[in-house]
């Protein structure tokens, strides 16, 4: 007993002569593994004393995390000095729900995929339904004039909406930004977004310097994102120096709107009432190319590659990101046992008119894609124009007395 | 090894205007003493296990805080964060301990038998009597900064100094994640459960990781006394029973809390205190004595009373609601307890509250009667 608590003590004394030697940062022969004196102090304990406990969990990062994982991985860092504890805590915080299987765990930066890739790769296939990043590679098309059939039957589609997110290479996701990262992630996004102009004029509100006026204003339109209070995200740090470099954008017309610094860097969300999706992804495209191009002029660009895609924080918006959907009413159809089937086959889900976790009211769902990486956003789209049609379709036919099929399934890749 | 901080080193690319926080709507004892001129100044530092400026101070950036109630925005990552830090915690822990300078020493005395009375405080006013503090183990850093394998190692050396007590201390630990449906009912209705932080305060400093991994309960058959594992500190160490005999409640709480000491001690990880701060909690507030000794008391009348709140700061006392900090009075019942903990022994605080409750119990029973209490109300102690 004594060996084990004296051995610990003299590594904290090895601890104690490094720090004061300002030797902590030593890169020769050392440059992927983590060399801070928090490190020392960590290695004194092995990583079996570390591994967490995982068994009432529910996630995928608790059902892909295995004791050698975790010791190949824990005193690895990323160049930012980012670790593998950092990107799971969430998921050790958060056991999860029986039904529900949640991420479990979070990039620090974009180099946290390359370094952790041993953890991030079974994830990402468990989540995105059998993506392999190892073989496969991601397409990405924002060509809207490729859309067909975009125009809903507004008697049933309320309303539509496609969003995404977007991060600026080079600085620290939201769990690991510094405070100057942040603020740059803002004065680079705002100095950007400034640049927008015709039907994508618009202004910026930051989210520390409201007034109640502005406030209550961006609320009534349901623009107003708050403070993130689910474990999921807080347990990641993504909601430090709260409100610090928040802000929310958008233009006059307001169905173009950019969330800056909540749990990505940006995201964007293109929106109107109605089901009028073409425009509405026509928009979200060319305000997406004109962002892109505005930042290049200043040097920076979006996190991306082929093999994942747009980097975003959480690994389940990684390849588009992209979440396209209405607001449809479908009494009769939502009351059909067949219901969950034909949207499963369709690639599609439902949600409640307040988003992911809520219910639906009456008889109106939020619909739509499941999938975000290993297609491309214009076949996302497609997917759920296609999909939201044949339930339309679906409705009418029960309006009529006739009967309806479950179509069969689509297929998840790319061939 | 909370977050965005462990790359401290990097984070030093970016200039001190660039990092320095917003502080601007804060109301904490931090934001009140931390300029960007201090902050140039300690945030390259770090302490032996790595804990930064940043970590320290998180809690407090997070945290506005409140225009009525000034919280102290920052934490210990480790015994030696009060070092490393001092130009910022020194003036933090004069202004929240009543001007103690960084000169000043701590007077640690805890002598049960220097308490004078403390055993007949009117049980038809004073429902119950407790007695609380919190041990910091040498050797291991605090719950804002521990890894899953050093929490691990402050549970198997508590649940082994523990484990040999006798007598009135013998007792049985529950693990807060291997507890029975029926353990967890009993601790519920014996009021000694404790939940996962919910406050901001002690989430955004990091405390709450890993939950429930590495925390538990202890506490001994009679029910008397009670220790809690890997919450706020690595050890809260409570006595407590109904009705109003302090002083035994102080003994038990005396007796066991050395006897404790010995066993630790013995396996080389003894509590951190030095002569300076007395015993080394994660918060500042709980530094000196770490003490919170208090009552629960029926005190209907005096507590409307006009003159109720400067009765409580003349005896260096403080009230809350019965469910603890930041709750309302149900029924005219308060907790009283005394509002000092570094700058004066624990014999010398549970004395004022000894004295001060009693005085109180005696002014309300002369408000039953309809008469003044006037001549009573005592001087600034």
């Amino acid at each position: 007993m004594a060996t084990a608590f004296t051995r610990m003590l003299s590594g904290r004394n090895t601890a104690v002569i490094l720090a004061s030697l300002g030797a902590g940062t030593l890169a020769s022969g050392y440059l992927l593994t983590d060399t801070t004196a928090a490190a020392d102090m960590r290695r004194a304990y092995p990583p079996s004393a570390d591994f967490p406990d995982l068994r009432k969990h529910n996630n995928c990062m608790s059902a892909a995390l295995t004791p050698a994982i975790y010791s190949q991985l824990r005193d690895k860092v990323t160049p930012n000095n980012w670790t593998v504890d950092q990107c799971i805590q969430t998921g050790v915080d958060n056991a999860g729900h029986p039904f529900i299987k949640t991420v479990g765990m979070v990039a620090g930066d974009e180099e946290s995929y390359e370094v952790f890739a041993e953890l991030f790769d079974p994830v990402i296939k468990d989540r995105h339904n059998g993506y392999d990043p190892k073989t496969m590679k991601h397409p990405t098309d924002l060509d809207a004039s490729k859309i067909s059939s975009g125009m809903f039957d507004e008697k049933y589609v309320l309303s539509s909406r496609v969003r995404t997110g977007r991060s600026i290479r080079g600085l620290c996701l939201p769990p690991a930004c510094t405070r100057s990262e942040r603020r740059e992630v803002e004065r680079v996004a705002v100095a950007a977004l400034a640049g927008l102009k015709g039907d994508l004029t618009g202004r910026y509100y930051s989210l520390a310097e409201l007034t109640e006026q502005e406030q209550q204003q961006l609320i009534d339109e349901h623009f107003l994102f708050d403070k993130p209070v689910s474990p999921l995200l807080t347990s990641s740090g993504m909601a430090r120096d709260w409100p610090d470099a928040r802000g929310i954008w958008h233009n006059n017309d307001k169905n173009f709107l950019i969330w800056i610094n909540e749990e990505d860097h940006t995201r964007v969300i293109s929106m109107e009432k109605g089901g009028n999706m073409k425009r509405v992804f026509e928009r979200f495209c060319m305000g997406l190319q004109q962002v892109e191009q505005l930042i290049k002029e200043r040097g920076w660009e979006f996190m991306w590659n082929e093999r994942l895609g747009y980097i975003l924080t959480c690994p389940s918006n990684l390849g588009t990101g992209l979440r396209a959907g209405v607001h449809v009413r479908l009494p009769l159809l939502s009351k059909d046992q067949r219901f969950s089937k034909i949207l499963g086959n369709l690639r599609l889900q439902k949600r409640g008119t307040g988003g992911v976790d809520t219910a639906a009211t009456g008889d109106t769902f939020d619909i739509s894609n499941n999938d975000r990486l290993g297609k491309s956003e214009v076949e996302l789209v497609q997917l759920v124009i296609d999909g939201v049609n044949y339930l339309i379709e679906c409705e009418k036919k029960l309006e009529n007395g006739q009967d309806i099929q479950v179509p069969s399934p689509i297929d998840q890749f790319q061939k | 090894m909370p977050f965005g901080n462990t790359h401290n080193n990097f984070k030093l690319n970016f200039k001190t205007e660039e990092e320095f926080p917003d502080l601007s709507k804060h109301n904490n004892h931090m934001a009140k003493l931390l300029t960007p001129e201090l902050y140039g100044k300690l945030r390259d530092r770090q302490t032996p296990s790595g804990f930064t400026l940043d970590d320290v101070i998180q809690t407090g950036v997070d945290n506005p805080g409140h225009p009525f109630i000034m919280t102290v925005g920052c934490v210990a990552g480790d015994e030696e964060s009060y070092e490393v830090f001092k130009e910022l915690f020194d003036p933090i822990i004069s202004d929240r301990h009543g001007g103690y300078k960084a000169t000043d020493k701590h007077k640690t005395d805890m002598n049960f038998e220097n308490l004078k009375g403390g055993d007949d405080l009117d049980p038809a006013y004073v429902l119950s009597s407790r007695v609380r503090t919190g041990r910091s183990i040498k050797g291991y850093s605090l719950p804002p900064h521990t890894s899953r394998g050093e929490r691990r190692a402050i549970e198997r050396l508590s649940v082994e100094a523990l484990a040999p007590l006798e007598g009135e201390f013998k007792g049985k630990y529950y693990p807060l994640k291997s507890m029975t449906d029926a353990e967890q009912d009993a601790l519920i209705n014996d009021h000694f459960l404790f939940d996962k932080p919910v406050s901001p305060l002690l989430t955004c400093a990091g405390m709450a990781r890993d939950w429930p991994d590495g925390r538990g309960i202890w506490h001994n058959d009679d029910k008397t006394f009670l220790v809690w594992v890997n919450e706020e500190d690595h050890l809260r160490v409570i006595s407590m029973q109904q009705g109003g005999n302090m002083r035994e409640v102080f003994r038990r709480f005396c007796v066991g809390l050395t006897k404790i000491e010995e066993v630790f001690k013995n396996h080389n990880h003894g509590f951190m205190w030095n002569e300076h701060l007395g015993y080394v909690l994660t918060c500042p507030s709980n530094l000196g004595t770490g003490l919170r000794g208090g009552v629960h008391v029926k005190l209907p009348k005096l507590s409307v009373h006009a003159k109720f709140e400067e009765i409580l700061t003349r005896l260096r006392l403080q009230k809350r609601g019965t469910g603890g900090v930041d709750t309302a009075s149900v029924g005219g019942v308060f907790d009283i307890s005394n509002a000092d903990r570094l700058g004066s022994s624990e014999v010398a605080q549970v004395q004022m509250v000894v004295d001060g409750v009693k005085l109180m119990v005696e002014m309300e029973k002369k408000l039953e009667k309809g008469e003044a209490i006037d001549s009573m109300i005592p001087s600034q102690k």
